[in-house]
C-alpha cells in the first residue's frame, strides 16, 4: 500500500481545511497576494474542488505599489474559467496620495493593505478570508489557529483563541463576525518550494535570478521597478543578478543577489542560506511585536 | 552531531528525492510552568540549525530586554510569540514549531503549563503522536505533570518522553533522576502508554539534547534528538476499516456527483463496496478522482473525491465506510468530556457538537462521575467546571456514525460548542453507544419536558394575551411569534376565534361554555408546554378566575399573563371587526366591555399599554422580557 510522505500529508490537511471553509461558511474568499504561497494555495484549491470550479472568489488587495511583473501574473488569471478574481484598491488612500516614500512604510501598509483589506471584506460581506500565512514565518503566526476568529471590527484576540482539536474546526460565527483561515499553517518555506517543484506550479518570474536594475538603501537592494522610485542625489541604478525570496510592495521588498534561475537552484540556495525569508521585509522590524499588533488591528 | 539539518548532498535532485521520503512526526511538549518547555524547543531549533542569523540577532536583542538568562540567549523567547507571553515570561497559548533531521520532519506543539490554559494544552495534544513531558529535577512530579499526563493519555497519545530537566541544578545527580522516574512510572502505570523513555537533560546547557553528555556518565540511553529521530510510532489507522466523513458533495454539472473528504482510516479502490452511514445504503466506488488523473487507491490521510455506481443519497456529515466493516450508528453515547469554558457544563442544556463533518445538537442527559486528575478517583457531580474531566451520557438530536475513540481518534472525538456564544467549550471522546447496533431495543430514556425544551434551545411558556376585543392581542402575538421564529424558537399560537372554529365549535357564549372554552384551551396549552413549545394564546378571557385556572394547570413560571391594555374608547374606535358597533346596536349580547365586564389582571407578568406603544414596540418589550428571564436559552 502507498505510504504518504510529509508533503502528501500536508497537502491532504490543506485540502481538508479548504473544503471545510467552502462547506460551512456562507461567503468565503481566498486572499490572493500573487506570491509563491498564494500560488500553492490556489493549486491546492483547484485540487480540492476538482473537477468543479473553485467555489469562492480570489481577492487581491492592490496597494498600487506591487511589482509590475506581479500584476501581469495576476491579470493572467482573469482568463481562467476556474477562478473568479476580484481586485480591491483603497481609493481613499489613492486620493490622499498615500505611498511608501511620502508617508513611510508603516502608514502605507496600514492604509493600503490593512484598511484596504477591511474595506473589501466589509464591501463584499465575506465571512471567511482564506490566507496563505504559515506558522514558521513569524512568532505570533506560530500561535495562531487554523480557523482564526475575528470580531465584527476584524480584531484578533490572541489571548482568547478557541481551542482547536483534531481536525474539527469550529466554524460558527455571529452576523458581522468573520474568520481568517490558514490552510498552509503547518507548511515551512522548504515545504512550499518542494511542493512547487513536485507539482510544477507556476510562480512569478521575480523569484528567479535575472539582471535587474537596483539601488542599495539601508543595506536593502531595492528594485527600480518604475519611475516612482525617487533617486537620492548621486544614486544610480545598477544592474545586478538578483531575485526575491518574498514579494510585496516593491519599495519595501529587498532583493538578494543570486544566480538561482530554476526551482532546484532556489532550493539549493535556500538550504545554504543563513537568513530568514522575512528579513527583506521592512514591516517586521519596527518593534518586536509589530506583526502581532498589526494582526490585532486586522492585518492578515 | 552538528550535521542535523545542514544539507549533505551530492546533487540537488538526489537531495530532493531523499527529502520527499521523510516521514512526519508531530509531538507536544508539556509539563508545569517553568519546567523549561519553551527553552527546550528553542534549543532543539537552535541545535538543528533552524534559526536564521537575523532571527538570532533579534533574539539576542530581546534576551537583554525580556530574558531571564542575564547575558545568555534566552531560547524561550524564540517560541513565546505573543507580547504578553514575553513580558510575563510564561506560555499562554500553544505555539507550533518546525524542524527536520535527515530522517524526519517534526511539528512541535509547545503547550502552556498554567492550569488556566489547559484547553490550549489539549489543543496541542489532540494532533500529536508523542508527548515530551518535562519535569524540573528540583521539583519532581507536580500536579500539572499529572494533569498533563492524564490528558495526554486520554487523548490517545501512546508514547511519552520524560525529560527530567534542569539536571545542572541538581549536580547531575542520578539518585534524583531515579527517584523521579520511579514516581512517574508508578503514577502512569495504567495510562496505557506503550513506551516511556526517560532522559536526563539540561535544556539550558544542552546536556543530552543532541549528544550524550559527559556529565551524566550513568545515563546509557539515547540523547533526545536521536530518540525523536528513531522512535517507532506505529499508526495502524492505515490497516483499519475504510472510513471517510463526507465534507463536500461535488456537483459541477449533471454528469458528475463526487463525494469529497479525507480518509481517516483504511483505504479504498474503484470497485470496493461501501456503505453510507447513518442511512445504511450501499454502493460501489466507481472512481477515485484526483486532478491529474484518477488514483488506483486512496489511503488513510489522503483527501480524495469518490464517485459511486449508484445514485444513493449521501450528504455532508455522512460517513462512507467499508461495506463489510461499517461504523456503528447511534444517537446516545457514553463519553468522556474535558470542559474548557468558564461557564460550567449543565446537564439538560442544549449544545452543538461537531464530529467528523457533522454538526448536531447534543445534551448531557446524566453525569456518571467526575474524575479527580490527581488521584483519578471518581467523584459524584452534576456539572463540569473549567478544566474538569467527567464521564457522561449524552443524547443527540439525530443518529450519527462513529467508532469508539480508542479504536479511531477521528471517528470518536468531538467538540462541544455553546449555542449562544459559539465558543468551543468542551471536547469529548466516545466510549460506547448506549444503544448497541446489535440491540434493536432502544435504551429507555426519560424524554422529559426539560429534555424536549432544551433540544429546542428554549424554556416552554404560555404567553396568555388578555384584553378587550380590538386591544391588539392578536396583532402583538403575531409579531412576537414572527420574532421568535426568526430566532429559531419553536412556537405555536392559539387564537380565540380559530379555536372556536374547530376544537371548540360545540361551545357557545354562556358562562359555562366560556369556562369550558378556557379549560380546553388551557389543557391544549399545557400539552404544548410539555412538548417544549412557547405557546401564544390570544384570548379576551375577561375573568380573573378563568385565567387563574390555566395558571394553576402548569408549573410556576410557565404561565405569563400579558395584559394588552387599551382603553375602551381606543379599542372601540379601532373596531376592526365591526363588533362594537353591533354590540352597541344590541345585535351581540354579553359583549365584553359593553354589557359584560372585563376584569383587568392585578399583577400581569407583562403590561402592554397599547394606547402608548405601537404593536412593534409592544412585541419588542415581550421579547426583551422573555430573554431577560432566560427563557430563550443562553
Amino acid at each position: 500500500m502507498k505510504t504518504l510522505t510529509h508533503l502528501d500529508r500536508l497537502e491532504a490537511e490543506s485540502i481538508h481545511i479548504l473544503r471545510e471553509v467552502a462547506a460551512s461558511m456562507q461567503n468565503p474568499v481566498m486572499m490572493y497576494s500573487i506570491g509563491k504561497d498564494s500560488s500553492v494555495l490556489l493549486h491546492l484549491a483547484r485540487k480540492a474542488f476538482y473537477p468543479g470550479p473553485i467555489p469562492f472568489p480570489l481577492l487581491h488587495v492592490d496597494t498600487t505599489w506591487k511589482f509590475r511583473e506581479m500584476i501581469a501574473f495576476r491579470d493572467a488569471l482573469k482568463d481562467d474559467p476556474q477562478t473568479d478574481l476580484l481586485v480591491h484598491i483603497n481609493q481613499e488612500g489613492v486620493e490622499q496620495g498615500i505611498g511608501p516614500f511620502t508617508h513611510g512604510s508603516s502608514l502605507h501598509t496600514d492604509v493600503m493593505k490593512t484598511q484596504g483589506l477591511k474595506q473589501a471584506l466589509d464591501k463584499y460581506k465575506f465571512d471567511a478570508a482564506i490566507g496563505g500565512a504559515r506558522r514558521d514565518e513569524e512568532k505570533s503566526r506560530a500561535k495562531e489557529r487554523i480557523f482564526s476568529f475575528r470580531s465584527a471590527q476584524h480584531r484578533w484576540d490572541p489571548k482568547n483563541q478557541r481551542p482547536e482539536l483534531w481536525s474539527l474546526y469550529n466554524t460558527r460565527i455571529k452576523p458581522g463576525e468573520s474568520v481568517r483561515v490558514f490552510p498552509i499553517s503547518n507548511w515551512t518555506e522548504l515545504d512550499i518550494w518542494q511542493y512547487i517543484y513536485q507539482e510544477n506550479i507556476d510562480i512569478v518570474p521575480l523569484y528567479f535570478a535575472a539582471e535587474r536594475p537596483v539601488v542599495e538603501r539601508d543595506g536593502i537592494l531595492v528594485l527600480v521597478d518604475d519611475d516612482r522610485l525617487p533617486l537620492e542625489p548621486g544614486e544610480e541604478p545598477m544592474m545586478k543578478q538578483v531575485r526575491f525570496r518574498t514579494l510585496g510592495c516593491y519599495p519595501l521588498t529587498g532583493a538578494v543577489e543570486s544566480s538561482a534561475s530554476t526551482i532546484t537552484e532556489i532550493i539549493e540556495e535556500m538550504l545554504r542560506t543563513t537568513t530568514s525569508e522575512r528579513e527583506g521585509r521592512a514591516i517586521d522590524k519596527d518593534a518586536p511585536a509589530s506583526m502581532e499588533m498589526k494582526k490585532q488591528e486586522g492585518y492578515f | 552531531m552538528d550535521g542535523y539539518a545542514a544539507p549533505q548532498f551530492a546533487d540537488i535532485e538526489t537531495y530532493l528525492d531523499s527529502q520527499l521520503k521523510k516521514s512526519l512526526l508531530r509531538f507536544i511538549t508539556c509539563g508545569s510552568v517553568d519546567d523549561g518547555k519553551s527553552t527546550l524547543i528553542g534549543r532543539l531549533l537552535y541545535e538543528s540549525k533552524m534559526i536564521f542569523d537575523d532571527q538570532l540577532a533579534s533574539l539576542k536583542n530581546e534576551s537583554k530586554k525580556f530574558g531571564t538568562q542575564g547575558e545568555e540567549i534566552d531560547f524561550a523567547l524564540l517560541v513565546d510569540g505573543l507580547a504578553a507571553e514575553r513580558e510575563q515570561g510564561i506560555t499562554i497559548d500553544v505555539a507550533y514549531r518546525f524542524f527536520s533531521t535527515d530522517r524526519r520532519k517534526f511539528i512541535v506543539a509547545d503547550t502552556p503549563g498554567h492550569e488556566q490554559y489547559t484547553r490550549n494544552m489539549a489543543t496541542g495534544a489532540s494532533t500529536a503522536d508523542l508527548a515530551i513531558v518535562m519535569i524540573d529535577a528540583r521539583k519532581g512530579v507536580l500536579t500539572q505533570t499529572r494533569r498533563h499526563s492524564f490528558i495526554v493519555s486520554l487523548l490517545g497519545i501512546r508514547h511519552v518522553v520524560l525529560c527530567i530537566n534542569k539536571m545542572d541544578l541538581v549536580d547531575y545527580d542520578q539518585a534524583t533522576y531515579d527517584r523521579i522516574l520511579a514516581e512517574y512510572r508508578d503514577f502512569a502505570a495504567d495510562f496505557g502508554f506503550e513506551s516511556i523513555q526517560a532522559i536526563p537533560v539540561s535544556a539550558l546547557a544542552g546536556d543530552n539534547v543532541v549528544s550524550n553528555s559527559d556529565r551524566t556518565p550513568w545515563y546509557d540511553g539515547p540523547p533526545l534528538m536521536e530518540y525523536l529521530d528513531t522512535v517507532e510510532i506505529a499508526s495502524d489507522d492505515a490497516g483499519k476499516a475504510f472510513r471517510m466523513p463526507v465534507q463536500w458533495v461535488n456537483r459541477p454539472n449533471l454528469d458528475f456527483r463526487g463525494f469529497a473528504g479525507q480518509i481517516v482510516s483504511g483505504s479504498v479502490k474503484a470497485g470496493d463496496a461501501v456503505r453510507a452511514l447513518p442511512s445504511g445504503k450501499s454502493s460501489k466506488v466507481s472512481r477515485v478522482v484526483a486532478m491529474g488523473g484518477d488514483l488506483d487507491e486512496g489511503v488513510e490521510g489522503q483527501s480524495v473525491t469518490l464517485t459511486l455506481e449508484d445514485e444513493i443519497d449521501v450528504s455532508r456529515g455522512d460517513v462512507l465506510c467499508a461495506d463489510k466493516q461499517p461504523a456503528e450508528v447511534s444517537d446516545q453515547f457514553q463519553a468522556t468530556m474535558l470542559w474548557m469554558s468558564d461557564s460550567a457544563m449543565l446537564p439538560g442544556r442544549s449544545y452543538v457538537i461537531k464530529m467528523g463533518a457533522r454538526e448536531c445538537q447534543m445534551q448531557v442527559t446524566e453525569e456518571k462521575y467526575r474524575i479527580d486528575v490527581n488521584t483519578r478517583a471518581h467523584e459524584a457531580g452534576k456539572t463540569l467546571k473549567l478544566n474538569e474531566i467527567g464521564v457522561v451520557n449524552i443524547a443527540l438530536d439525530r443518529e450519527v456514525a462513529f467508532d469508539p475513540y480508542e479504536d479511531n481518534r477521528r471517528m470518536g472525538g468531538f467538540i462541544v460548542i455553546d449555542r449562544m456564544t459559539n465558543e468551543t467549550v468542551g471536547l469529548g471522546l466516545i466510549n460506547f453507544a448506549l444503544r448497541r447496533a446489535s440491540n434493536i431495543h432502544r435504551q429507555a430514556m426519560d424524554v422529559s419536558k426539560e429534555l424536549r425544551a432544551s433540544m429546542k434551545g428554549q424554556k416552554p411558556v404560555i404567553l396568555w394575551f388578555t384584553g378587550l376585543s380590538g386591544a391588539g392581542k392578536s396583532t402583538v402575538a403575531n409579531i412576537v411569534e414572527k420574532r421568535l421564529a426568526a430566532m429559531g424558537k419553536h412556537t405555536y399560537t392559539l387564537d380565540g376565534d380559530n379555536v372556536r372554529h374547530g376544537l371548540n365549535n360545540d361551545l357557545g357564549f354562556t358562562d359555562a361554555d366560556r369556562v369550558e372554552n378556557i379549560r380546553r384551551v388551557g389543557e391544549v396549552s399545557k400539552l404544548m408546554v410539555d412538548a417544549g413549545l412557547i405557546v401564544l394564546v390570544s384570548f379576551i378571557s375577561p375573568f380573573r378566575a378563568e385565567r387563574r385556572i390555566v395558571r394553576q394547570m402548569v408549573e410556576e413560571g410557565e404561565f405569563w399573563e400579558v395584559f394588552v391594555d387599551a382603553s375602551l374608547e381606543a379599542a372601540e374606535s379601532r373596531d376592526v371587526k365591526g363588533l362594537y358597533k353591533k354590540a352597541r346596536a344590541g345585535e351581540i349580547k354579553n359583549f365584553t366591555g359593553i354589557d359584560s365586564p372585563y376584569e383587568p389582571p392585578q399583577a400581569p407578568e407583562i403590561h402592554l399599554e397599547t394606547d402608548r406603544l405601537d404593536p412593534e414596540a409592544a412585541a419588542d418589550l415581550v421579547i426583551e422580557r422573555l430573554d431577560a428571564a432566560g427563557l430563550l436559552g443562553g
